[in-house]
C-alpha cells in the first residue's frame, strides 16, 4: 500500500508517493537526494540522522516517512540555502564555521547531525554553559574527535550567532 | 535495518482508532511517539500488520488541573511539553524532576508520556514515576473505559494491563499531601542512556516529623517498576538521620530487589547504585518534606 505525500524540505515543496514503510531518513537520501542527512545506527542511538521538524530536532531514522505529511523539515542543505560552486566557506553557516575553525570534526560522519541538533539548542540558549553544551549534544555520537573539539566550536557558534544577532539587531 | 512491511492507518478521531484496534486485536499496533515502536520494528523485533498512527487524533494532548487538585495529562504530550509545563513544575515536581533524565532533547521532542507507559519497558524512568506518585490510567476501547492503578497497570517484562482493543489516553496524578517530600535520580553511562538504575523516592512527614509514608520505586532492577516495600516499611515512624537512611538503603539494595547482570552493569554493581540513589533521594525528599 502506497501513500502520497506533500512535504516541504528546506523551503521547497514536494509530493512523492511512498510506501509506508519507508523510513524518512531514507526518504530524504533516497527520494529527494538530500543526502547531506547521514544515517548511521538506524535505531536512534547515534544522532547521525538528525532532522528538524517544524523547527524542532528530531531522529529521521524513527519516522516514516508518511508521518510528515503536511509539515515542514529543515536538513543540513538547509543551513546554506545559496551554496554553490562559488561559494567559500566564508558563505557557510555560523555553527559550520565554527566546527570548521574549530576542529569540531575529523571524518564529518556525525557532523551534519550535530549541526542541526545544535540549530534550535542555540537559539533557545544563545549562552550556552559547557555543561549545558555536553548536555544538549549527549544525543549525538562522535567516535573521532573525543568531543573537546565539538564543545569549543559549539562555544564559538553561540559567539558568532550572537554578534550576527548584534548585526541585525 | 528496514522495517518490514504494513498497513499504515491514520485515523481523525478516537473512535476511529478505537474501532481500528477493535477489528485487527493483535495484529495491530498503535503508533505514539514511535521512538521506541520504531526501532523494534528497524530490527524487524516487531512486525505488526497493521499501525494505527495516534498523531492525528486531535484531542489527546493536553496538561489541565482539575478541580480537585488532580493533573490530567494527555496521553499523546509529548516528553518535550511535559518538561517544559509549569502546571506539571508546581502540581507534579516529581515527574517534573524526572523528565530531562528520559533519553536526549531529539527523542523527548518526538516521544509521549502515554506512549513510554504503555511500552513499559523495564528500564524506563516514567512507570517508576507512575507508581510513586499513585497514578491513575484512563484505558478507553470500543466499548467503554475503565481506569487502572499504576500499580496494578504493570504486569512484567513490557507487559501491562492493556488489551489490543484498549488505548491508554489519559494519566491522572494525585496531588502530594502537606508535608511530603520528592526526588528522583539515576545512573547512566551518558546523560540520556538507559539508566543502569534509577529511582523515584516520596516520603510524608507526620506533625512531629516523624515519617508517615515513604515510597521507592525503582527501575532497571526487575521487569518493571520494583518498589522498594520493606525498606519503606522500616521508615514508617522513624525520625530521618543519616544513620536511618543508611540503614532503609542496606535493605532497599539487599531484599526489596533481585537485579540481573548484563552487559551495561553486574548485579551486585546494580546493588551499589541502588544502595546510593535510596540514600540520595531519600535525604533530598526528607530535607524538602521538612522545608515546607
Amino acid at each position: 500500500m502506497t501513500h502520497t505525500i506533500n512535504v516541504t524540505v528546506n523551503g521547497t515543496a514536494y509530493q512523492r508517493t511512498v510506501e509506508a514503510r519507508l523510513l524518512l531518513s531514507d526518504f530524504l537520501r533516497h527520494d529527494l537526494g538530500l543526502t547531506g542527512t547521514h544515517v548511521g545506527c538506524e535505531q536512534g542511538s547515534c544522532g547521525a540522522c538528525t532532522i528538524l521538524l517544524d523547527g524542532e530536532a528530531v531522529r529521521s531514522c524513527l519516522l516514516f516517512a508518511v508521518q510528515v505529511d503536511g509539515h515542514e523539515l529543515t536538513t543540513v542543505e538547509g543551513l546554506t540555502p545559496d551554496w554553490d560552486m562559488a561559494s567559500t566557506h566564508e558563505d557557510l553557516h555560523p555553527i559550520q564555521i565554527a566546527f570548521r575553525e574549530k576542529h569540531g570534526l575529523q571524518c564529518g560522519f556525525c557532523t551534519p547531525g550535530f549541526l542541526m541538533t545544535l540549530v534550535p539548542f542555540l537559539a533557545e540558549n544563545p549562552d550556552p554553559t559547557e555543561h549545558e553544551i555536553r548536555q544538549a549534544i549527549s544525543g549525538n555520537l562522535c567516535r573521532c574527535t573525543g568531543y573537546v573539539g565539538i564543545v569549543e566550536a559549539v562555544k564559538l557558534a553561540a559567539e558568532l550567532l550572537r554578534e550576527d544577532d548584534k548585526v541585525t539587531g | 535495518m528496514k522495517p518490514a512491511p504494513f498497513q499504515y492507518h491514520a485515523p481523525h478521531s478516537l473512535a476511529d482508532a478505537l474501532s481500528l484496534l477493535a477489528e485487527h486485536g493483535y495484529d495491530a499496533k498503535p503508533l505514539a511517539g514511535g521512538q521506541s515502536l520504531v526501532p523494534t520494528m528497524n530490527f524487524r523485533l516487531a512486525q505488526p500488520g497493521i499501525l494505527v498512527d495516534l498523531n492525528h487524533i486531535p484531542g489527546l494532548a493536553y496538561i489541565r488541573l482539575g478541580s480537585d487538585g488532580d493533573l490530567h495529562i494527555g496521553a499523546m504530550t509529548r516528553h518535550s511539553t511535559v518538561e517544559q509545563d509549569l502546571l506539571v513544575a508546581q502540581h507534579a515536581p516529581l515527574l517534573h524532576e524526572t523528565m530531562p533524565h528520559i533519553a536526549h532533547r531529539q527523542i523527548r521532542n518526538r516521544g509521549t508520556i502515554g506512549g513510554s507507559l504503555a511500552h513499559a519497558d523495564p528500564s524506563a524512568e516514567l512507570p517508576s514515576v507512575a507508581v510513586a506518585l499513585h497514578a491513575r490510567f484512563r484505558l478507553q476501547s470500543q466499548t467503554g473505559e475503565r481506569w487502572v492503578a499504576a500499580a496494578d497497570f504493570y504486569q512484567g517484562l513490557f507487559t501491562t494491563d492493556l488489551t489490543p482493543e484498549e488505548l491508554l489516553v489519559e494519566i491522572v496524578i494525585p496531588p502530594l499531601p502537606a508535608r511530603s517530600g520528592y526526588a528522583f535520580d539515576e545512573v547512566a553511562r551518558r546523560p540520556g542512556d538507559y539508566a543502569m538504575v534509577g529511582v523515584a523516592a516520596i516520603v510524608i512527614l507526620d506533625a512531629a516529623g516523624r515519617c508517615e509514608e515513604a515510597r521507592l520505586v525503582y527501575l532497571s532492577v526487575g521487569e518493571g517498576p520494583v518498589s522498594a516495600t520493606q525498606a519503606a516499611a522500616a521508615l514508617k515512624g522513624r525520625q530521618p538521620s543519616p544513620d536511618l537512611l543508611a540503614q532503609v538503603a542496606e535493605i532497599a539494595a539487599t531484599d526489596d530487589i533481585d537485579p540481573v547482570a548484563d552487559i551495561h552493569a553486574s548485579a551486585a554493581y546494580r546493588r551499589q547504585l541502588a544502595r546510593v540513589l535510596a540514600q540520595r533521594t531519600l535525604a533530598r525528599a526528607f530535607e524538602r518534606a521538612a522545608g515546607q
